[in-house]
């Protein structure tokens, strides 16, 4: 379908244009809401950080729970308690607590499963740009039977796999690993598929080819000449994945095969909440719901704004 | 009544960092069937002018001021509506790039009979049929097999037929063409700008033909307009413009034209770039690169004047200055100038 | 046509060699078949005999033969957890998955294009930036989240819709339809709409900047002046051109649809393959794991064809590859 679109050269005006596109800071502080996702983004990081001492109640304080503080409503309505601003759940745990604890949870795996795409993907996509051939073609099709399946249920087969393999069930701090792994390992391609594209076309370029005369070895031209010039879509593919992420370990552990309820994420409370739905108790469920979405949406918006700043053609 | 009238025509593009000028207060005219040659290097605001004529100016472009009018009718205030029905029936046009200009997926045929019953009530049979014999007139062997293949089907050349025969199909009076014949092959050049001269001949068509090429304006035009930087610098009948250039502009486009039988002779460029619209100099656009600029051009822009034929914007001849340009200069272009010329009307 | 398409059916052959190797592996690997299969009371002879009569001992690549073999005629061994076949429990809960699956993509199809075809052509328009707003925050829902909601809002607080099940489903003898009856299609609004929104704001986004990249193109430009009315060129020349990528999206959505029913069907408890697969992942049924992953990557294979066979109708470049560019000048 390349072919069939207008060839770039609109002329000068076009070229302009694109210029001041391309001013990223400018397209910061010029989107409201960007600056705001970028607020909220700032917000969840600082509780992440820094929850325990931030957070109104220990929730896993079992001394300082009790069940006479169980199903509390909301603050502002009809017999809640202003102890616990967004009320109870039926252990009598603080929501608002639990919240800033998943949170904290949701972007620790978030992030590092991130990370494990990202070296990864970003490492295969180098492989298999520069060195090319069998070993690019092989890469590829791996890449490319992945894709076909959505991530989530490549994750879910990773997940059944390795608690196969590494009985889980009896090991509830392997949880974590688990789920880092089958998230990260789920979505390293469009890492590798990115960088691959990229790495080609530097590869030809007369700077890498002037390097490989002079006997620089591969590896260091890849670490220092091709490297930088991929990062942006790199960080802007890191960005809307680390949303991602965040989606795929609530979904985890929403299905129940994430993190126990006894180390809660985001995930989990709303699975325990989601029991009480019927019953009344809709804040158990909707609290940490909103929570994920509000943070998963400050995500996606930050990494909508870098893509098209980055790139402005694509808009 | 000329059959087409441009006049003080300004096209503006608000930015982010302000408004940037494309076409700087133009006004030129073009009779029922003459060729009007529109010359200048990229970015002078050559097709800015012709996307203005035919409305399509890409936002957020827009006329700023002046007025445009088609047998004594404005164009430049009409509602969209009411310019579409005028686009193709009244004024054609012709863009530069062939093979980027008919849609892919649509046989040549049906892109034809979609324009002809667009602006006719002509019957689809009706329609086809003249769309062979569109295909036939544009010089396409085999239009009863080819009207039915793809544009993908087509080379470049054919390809320029197929859309010279789309912007002539339902005869209009006036044809923009923008670069018709850039993106194709030097051999092919030839034929399209002989078939569009040939053809708008036959049918009274008048154009607006819109290049880089002095070349091609000497061999089809009957007048030209040399824009620079938004401005027409000079503006007359073909021959008195390219063989008694008045503007330094054109001397210079005339400089930088190869010629056979002169050898020896140097290419001469023209020293410096055409200013971005973001910094347009004061006075004359061009006095930073002009080799005969004094005080005035740098600080005073100069209108058009009438100077023998035709019309020039330069100080040089607001009669205090004097003419200033050496013979020698003038003679050069001369004698290239009929070399060129020897092909117009021929 | 013809070679691309073989070319196709051999790259759908290799994806489908690549996941049966993955299935197999998982089979053969992850725990112990025979561990599974018996009793704690079976003797150590009964399962060296069992091990035996399974083929268990046979090289690797034997194993892999016959797993290939028996999996194309659907033969994917016992359910560790049911001990019923793993073939007879996927039939009887392909109907639910399927039906679920075709009604959110002609949702997500019917409304995702008039939206993004409307967001493409008004650009700056207040509708579009409510739309792109909204498929933004569609994107960053998770679906269960959404599934919960709809289920808080319309079950819980209005009483209007079931919240789980299929509602009345008639048997036809080798397919189940929730299609015949009222309850039926009452009980597919919620699942198919949380399934479908995720593709619908996909759908959306990808054919509004479709648009917005073929709307810059020439030949839309020169559509304008040849005169042609607004409406030939934007749905005559704009959409028509935005359709193969639209249609490749849609369909590789359409596979991950089936897959996506994962959620939704636990959600609503959706008695389909998804929730089946789940319940697996959780006992860890690895039978039932590698049949789903090979059914999935059937359909997908599948769908991919199809595809391919849309691009000729659409195209004409692929169709005619004869008189490739003849005449000169």
């Amino acid at each position: 379908m390349a072919e069939i679109r207008a060839t770039p050269g609109r002329g000068w005006v076009e070229s302009v244009r694109r210029f001041f596109d391309g001013d990223i800071w400018y397209s910061f502080t010029r989107s409201p809401m960007t600056m705001a996702a970028g607020a909220v983004t700032f917000l969840y990081f600082f509780l992440a950080a820094f929850g325990p001492w931030v957070a109104p109640h220990d929730p896993f304080d079992l001394a300082s729970i009790t069940l006479l503080d169980a199903s509390l409503p909301p603050a502002w309505l009809e017999y809640g308690d202003p102890r616990f601003l967004l009320g109870t759940d039926i252990q009598g745990r603080d929501m608002l607590s639990a919240i800033i604890y998943g949170s904290r949870v949701s972007l620790l795996i978030g992030f590092a499963s991130v990370i494990l795409s990202l070296v990864l993907g970003v490492g295969l996509g180098l492989i298999s740009g520069f060195v090319g051939g069998a070993v690019d073609a092989f890469i590829m099709r791996v890449a490319e039977v992945q894709l076909s399946f959505p991530s989530i249920l490549v994750a879910l087969l990773i997940n059944g796999v390795l608690r196969g393999v590494l009985d889980v069930q009896n090991q509830a701090d392997l949880a974590y690993a688990v789920l880092i792994l089958s998230i990260g390992l789920s979505n390293w391609v469009q890492f590798a598929r990115t960088v691959r594209g990229s790495t080609m076309v530097e590869r030809n370029k007369e700077y890498v080819q002037a390097a490989h005369v002079i006997g620089i070895s591969p590896a260091l031209i890849m670490w220092r000449h091709i490297l930088p010039n991929v990062l942006g879509p790199v960080l802007v593919i890191a960005t809307i994945q680390l949303a991602l992420a965040i989606i795929s370990e609530a979904t985890l552990s929403f299905l129940g095969v994430g993190l126990p309820p006894t180390e809660p994420s985001l995930g989990t409370l709303i699975r325990v909440g989601n029991d009480y739905l019927f019953s009344g108790e809709w804040w158990i469920t909707i609290f940490p719901g909103a929570a994920l979405a509000l943070l998963v949406l400050a995500v996606n918006l930050l990494g909508d704004w870098l893509r098209d700043a980055l790139n402005p053609k694509l808009r | 009544m000329p059959l087409l009238e441009v006049e003080n025509l300004v096209v503006e593009f608000p930015t982010r960092r302000g408004t940037l000028t494309a076409v700087n207060d133009i006004s030129l005219h073009i009779d029922e069937g003459e060729v009007l040659g529109v010359v200048g290097e990229s970015g002078a605001g050559k097709s800015m002018t012709g996307a203005a004529i035919i409305g399509l100016l890409e936002p957020p472009g827009r006329v700023a001021s002046g007025r445009i009018l088609l047998e004594g009718e404005r164009l430049d205030n009409l509602p969209y509506e009411k310019m579409r029905r005028i686009r193709g029936k009244r004024i054609g046009a012709i863009f530069q790039d062939p093979l980027t200009s008919l849609n892919p997926l649509y046989s040549v045929g049906y892109q034809l009979v979609e324009t002809i019953q667009t602006h006719t009530d002509m019957t689809p049979t009706q329609a086809r049929a003249r769309a062979i014999e569109l295909l036939t007139e544009v010089g396409i062997p085999a239009p009863e097999r080819r009207v039915d293949q793809y544009p993908h089907q087509f080379s470049g050349g054919m390809r320029q037929r197929v859309v010279i025969a789309l912007a002539l199909c339902v005869n209009p009076r006036l044809i923009i063409a923008d670069e018709p014949t850039t993106a194709l092959d030097v051999s092919i050049q030839a034929q399209i700008i002989a078939l569009l001269k040939r053809l708008c001949r036959d049918h009274g068509t008048a154009v607006m033909l819109v290049t880089h090429d002095m070349g091609v304006i000497a061999e089809t035009a009957d007048r030209v307009a040399v824009m620079y930087a938004g401005r027409i610098a000079e503006i007359g009948p073909v021959r008195e413009v390219i063989k008694n250039a008045k503007h330094p502009y054109t001397h210079g486009l005339m400089g930088s034209i190869p010629s056979i039988g002169h050898d020896n002779e140097r290419l001469e460029q023209i020293p410096g770039a055409m200013p971005r619209l973001t910094d347009i100099p004061v006075g004359c656009a061009f006095n930073p690169r002009c080799p005969h600029a004094f005080d005035k051009c740098r600080t005073v822009r100069p209108d058009l004047l009438p100077v023998e034929d035709s019309w020039t914007a330069c100080w040089l001849y607001d009669g205090e200055a004097g003419r200033t340009i050496e013979a020698s200069k003038t003679l050069v272009a001369a004698t290239k100038a009929d070399a060129l010329l020897e092909r117009n009307h021929g | 046509m013809v070679a691309f398409i073989l070319r196709r059916l051999i790259q759908s052959l290799f994806v489908m060699f690549f996941v049966a190797l993955v299935s197999f592996s998982m089979f053969r690997f992850v725990g112990d078949p025979v561990h599974q299969m018996v009793g704690i009371e079976t003797s150590l002879e009964e399962r060296e005999a069992l091990r035996e009569r399974l083929g268990l001992k046979d090289p690797v690549v034997i194993q892999f033969g016959h797993y290939i073999a028996r999996a194309a005629v659907g033969e994917f061994g016992l359910s560790y957890q049911h001990q019923r076949p793993v073939s007879d429990m996927l039939l009887e809960r392909m109907p639910a998955t399927l039906e679920l699956a075709l009604v959110s993509a002609i949702f997500s199809l019917l409304v995702g294009v008039p939206m993004g075809v409307y967001t493409g052509l008004n650009r700056d328009g207040f509708f579009s930036k409510v739309f792109l707003s909204l498929s933004l925050v569609g994107i960053s829902l998770p679906t269960f989240l959404i599934g919960i909601l709809l289920i808080f809002i319309f079950s819980v607080q209005l009483n209007w819709l079931p919240s789980f099940g299929r509602g009345g489903v008639i048997d036809l003898g080798w397919w189940t339809t929730g299609f015949l009856t009222l309850d039926g299609w009452r009980s597919l609004i919620m699942p198919s709409i949380t399934l479908g929104l995720f593709q619908l704001t996909l759908i959306m986004r990808l054919v509004r900047s479709e648009m917005l990249e073929v709307l810059r193109t020439d030949y839309i430009k020169f559509a304008r002046a040849r005169g042609l009315t607004n409406h030939a060129v934007h749905f005559g020349h704009a959409l028509k051109n935005t359709l193969v990528p639209v249609i490749t999206i849609t369909g590789l959505q359409l596979g991950s649809i089936i897959a996506f029913a994962i959620i939704t069907e636990t959600v609503f408890q959706w008695p389909g393959m998804g929730q089946m697969f789940l319940q697996a992942v959780t006992t860890v049924d690895i039978p039932i794991m590698a049949a789903y992953l090979m059914l999935i990557a059937f359909f997908f294979v599948v769908i991919n064809l199809i595809v391919d066979m849309l691009y000729y109708v659409v195209d004409p470049r692929l169709r005619v590859d004869t008189g490739k560019a003849s005449g000169h000048g």
